[in-house]
């Protein structure tokens, strides 16, 4: 993975000290909260409900054991002794005390990590593909681009006050893990004819209030230009984006209102009086930040592992988490393995200390010292020889960490909801918890089968509900926390927004609902269907008699408003 | 008279700043943010406005729409070096040098920074350096602070009338935040990676 020159460690050494400053300035009165706010927001600290909330970029997810060992040592000596992985790849720790923050800040800057832009109103955290490097579909390795913008984008000066927060993501394979279609700006790493590296250019998608889908600007261009074409995106949006209404202010607003070739022309307008410039990215660059990434020593593997097979055909728990938490690799011999973070009972993403040193312990041991969070909220080691697999699963199981229903039901996507964040409309994790309770039959939930259930507290939507196979969002009415449901979103490729199903329930009635459109799914699928399939083959009403039935609850809503 | 930072020192200044009279806008915010009122490409001030502004005999900078709306009167001060314009957040570098032939034949042109969260006048004053050309005195006026300068001064401010409540000295050090940039602008036109990390430069 990418580690830092002198010049990258300069930069996360002279924020720490900034900070430091910023925050004895706040402290002793010279800054405003006014004043204060923008600063510690553009380095991932939030006032939430009972305290500060530090969040902490993962670059593209990547992390090494060492730099998790830290994160788990900050959780302990700053923190409650657990921290929780966001649906953004990064990490965030709920109680720090500000004034230990710089410290903090520090600590991480001593294992090349910060918390640089993870908030405000400027470039966020680059996301991609969790299986960057190892997936057997990539058409490109990701991540020494994404490495390239996150320099780029790392205080930019023209662009650190932003109308509103960007997000930036890169998919490099076949299927769209890194959800392109759902960013501010995605990039869609592609060869033309000629085999040249390239991109496709997606601005102006979204989740949030008004969820939209990006739109394409560019079919190819030459990735020599990716920064040159970014800054004219980021200029356009910058000068024309609403700051009259933050619920407005997003790109997507301004790709619609001007239509999307309308915007394409204006960045490429502006485009042309940079393109070709200094900044146009060198082959020597590219190469330099591509040798962080090139493979590690892996051995010489049969694809087959007898042993693994035997053991498989003996042990139904092991095959069962085999058969949910482990995909193909891209070198013959190794497979990519997923922990879960969604055990019933925790909070979705939370991660305890012991368990980031112990799954430390695991990358070192299993898979290169190296491993990967995903916006799913899960850890990955991406590079475990298939003879490993039983011994892993063993030590994975003591730690709590191989449940084995990732893609399943209880998988839950799960934003941290009103029991932490201030804008939240209704708490989150124990709906989560209460459907991880209802759908605890492990044969009962392999046999429904994948899907994506995903929660969100607000319609800042940091819960991806919109793209849930299965979305609940939270909604006030009269100040009581209300629940909204929507079927038949989607990520990846086949990209689709959901379809609310009708009038919103109570926290106690949401089990039952998702309980009833499983039914309905069971009853009505055709051999082999998943749970989206059918959903997109019915449509939306038998779902909709499913948890309504005479529609009784329906019309008691519309006559109360 | 005020004192401002020009490049790296603090001097005084006998510029002055021409407004129109604003009407007290209330703050807004929503989520939680502050928003601003004015789009881009807003109408700055009514033409009863741009008439009644005065505009002292000594050195002024005035706003871009009583510029625009006044060239005939103003024009004879540019060449006296007295006259100077000032932008707004909304409006656009290129009215501007779409209304003179030489954008240098102003000594000294300032960019308002109404909040300064407000990022549109970065922009502004990239493109004044860059794709008009201008290389004289580029004044970043308004809510101008300590922990904006290093920003201001990267894409292409080289003097700064910090705000007045604030302690000059202190916001000097601003722009010194970082030792070290990434990516092209103003100040550093070539990025990183053409200055320190090709084949052969020491790392």
């Amino acid at each position: 993975m990418y580690r830092y020159d002198q010049y990258d460690q300069a930069i996360v050494d002279d924020r720490v000290a900034q900070f430091r400053d910023q925050t004895r300035r706040f402290l002793a009165g010279e800054l405003s909260l006014d004043e204060f706010r923008p600063l510690r927001l553009q380095n991932g600290l939030y006032m939430q409900r009972h305290a500060h909330m530090l969040r902490v970029a993962i670059p593209y997810g990547l992390l090494s054991s060492k730099q998790l060992r830290m994160l788990g040592h900050i959780a302990h000596k700053y923190d409650r002794d657990y921290a929780h992985f966001s649906t953004r790849q990064n990490i965030q720790y709920n109680w720090p005390e500000l004034e230990q923050v710089p410290d903090l800040l520090a600590d991480l800057a001593s294992v090349e990590m910060h918390a640089i832009q993870t908030s405000g109103n400027c470039i966020r955290n680059i996301t991609s593909d969790q299986f960057a490097g190892v997936a057997p579909d990539e058409i490109i390795d990701p991540r020494t681009l994404c490495e390239i913008l996150r320099q780029w984008s790392t205080f930019h000066p023209e662009f650190a006050y932003l109308p509103r927060k960007f997000k930036i993501a890169v998919n490099g394979a076949e299927e769209d893990r890194a959800v392109v279609l759902m960013h501010d700006i995605g990039l869609d790493l592609v060869k033309n004819e000629a085999g040249e590296l390239g991109m496709r250019v997606i601005v102006g998608g979204g989740l949030g209030r008004t969820p939209i889908l990006g739109s394409v600007i560019r079919e190819f261009l030459p990735w020599q230009h990716m920064l040159t074409y970014c800054e004219s995106i980021l200029r356009v949006y910058n000068r024309y984006g609403r700051r009259d209404n933050a619920f407005k202010a997003r790109i997507k607003i301004l790709v619609k209102a001007l239509g999307a070739e309308e915007f394409g022309r204006q960045v490429e307008e502006d485009w042309a009086h940079i393109k070709d410039g200094p900044a146009t990215l060198t082959q020597a660059e590219l190469d330099r930040v591509a040798a962080y990434f090139a493979p590690p020593a892996y051995e010489k593997l049969d694809a087959q592992a007898p042993a693994l097979d035997a053991k498989l055909a003996e042990n139904v728990a092991f095959a069962k988490w085999v058969g949910r938490s482990v995909r193909a690799h891209k070198v013959p011999g190794y497979v990519a393995v997923t922990l879960s973070l969604k055990k019933t009972g925790v909070p979705p993403g939370d991660c305890t200390s012991e368990q980031m040193e112990f799954v430390a312990d695991l990358a070192d041991q299993f898979s290169f010292g190296e491993l990967r969070v995903s916006h799913e909220q899960n850890l990955i080691l991406a590079d475990v020889k298939k003879a490993d697999l039983y011994k892993l699963w063993e030590l994975a199981k003591s730690a709590g960490l191989a449940t084995p229903n990732i893609g399943l039901l209880t998988d839950i996507i799960c934003c941290p909801g009103g029991d932490f964040c201030s804008l939240a409309n209704a708490k989150s994790i124990p709906i989560a918890e209460a459907i991880q309770r209802r759908f605890d039959d492990l044969d009962y939930l392999h046999d429904i089968g994948e899907i994506e259930l995903n929660i969100s507290g607000c319609m800042n939507s940091c819960g991806h509900h919109h793209v849930g196979q299965i979305g609940i969002l939270g909604v006030d009415k009269d100040g009581a926390e209300w629940y909204q449901l929507s079927i038949g979103g989607a990520q990846g490729k086949t990209a689709s927004l959901s379809s609310v199903i009708g009038p919103s329930f109570s926290a106690a009635e949401v089990p039952d609902v998702v309980e009833k459109l499983i039914s309905t799914y069971v009853t009505q699928r055709e051999e082999g269907e998943r749970f989206l399939d059918t959903v997109r083959r019915l449509g939306l009403e038998p779902f909709k008699q499913g948890v309504y039935g005479n529609t009784k609850k329906a019309a008691k809503e519309v006559v109360h408003g | 008279m005020a004192k401002i930072i020009l490049r790296d020192s603090i001097v005084t200044d006998d510029w002055t700043v021409a407004s129109f009279p604003v009407s007290d806008q209330p703050i807004r915010k929503q989520a939680g943010k502050v928003v601003e009122s004015r789009l881009t490409g807003d109408v700055s001030a009514t033409d009863e406005a741009v008439a009644a502004l005065e505009i002292s005999a000594s050195k002024t900078l005035v706003p871009l729409a009583a510029w625009l709306a006044r060239k005939a009167e103003l024009e004879a001060r540019v060449k006296t070096g007295t006259l100077g314009v000032w932008i707004d957040s909304h409006e656009l570098a290129e009215t501007l040098a779409a209304s003179l032939d030489d954008l240098n034949r102003f000594p000294l042109i300032a960019i308002n920074f109404p909040r300064f969260a407000d990022g549109r006048s970065y922009s502004n004053a990239t493109l004044l350096r860059t794709r008009f050309g201008y290389r004289g005195e580029l004044r970043a006026i308004g809510d101008v602070l300590q922990d904006q300068l290093f920003y201001m001064k990267r894409v292409g401010f080289d003097s700064f009338a910090v705000r007045a409540d604030k302690n000059i000295e202190d916001a000097l050090r601003g722009l010194r935040d970082f030792s070290v940039t990434y990516q092209t602008s103003v100040d550093q036109p070539l990025p990183i990676y053409r200055r320190h990390r090709q084949a052969g430069a020491s790392v």
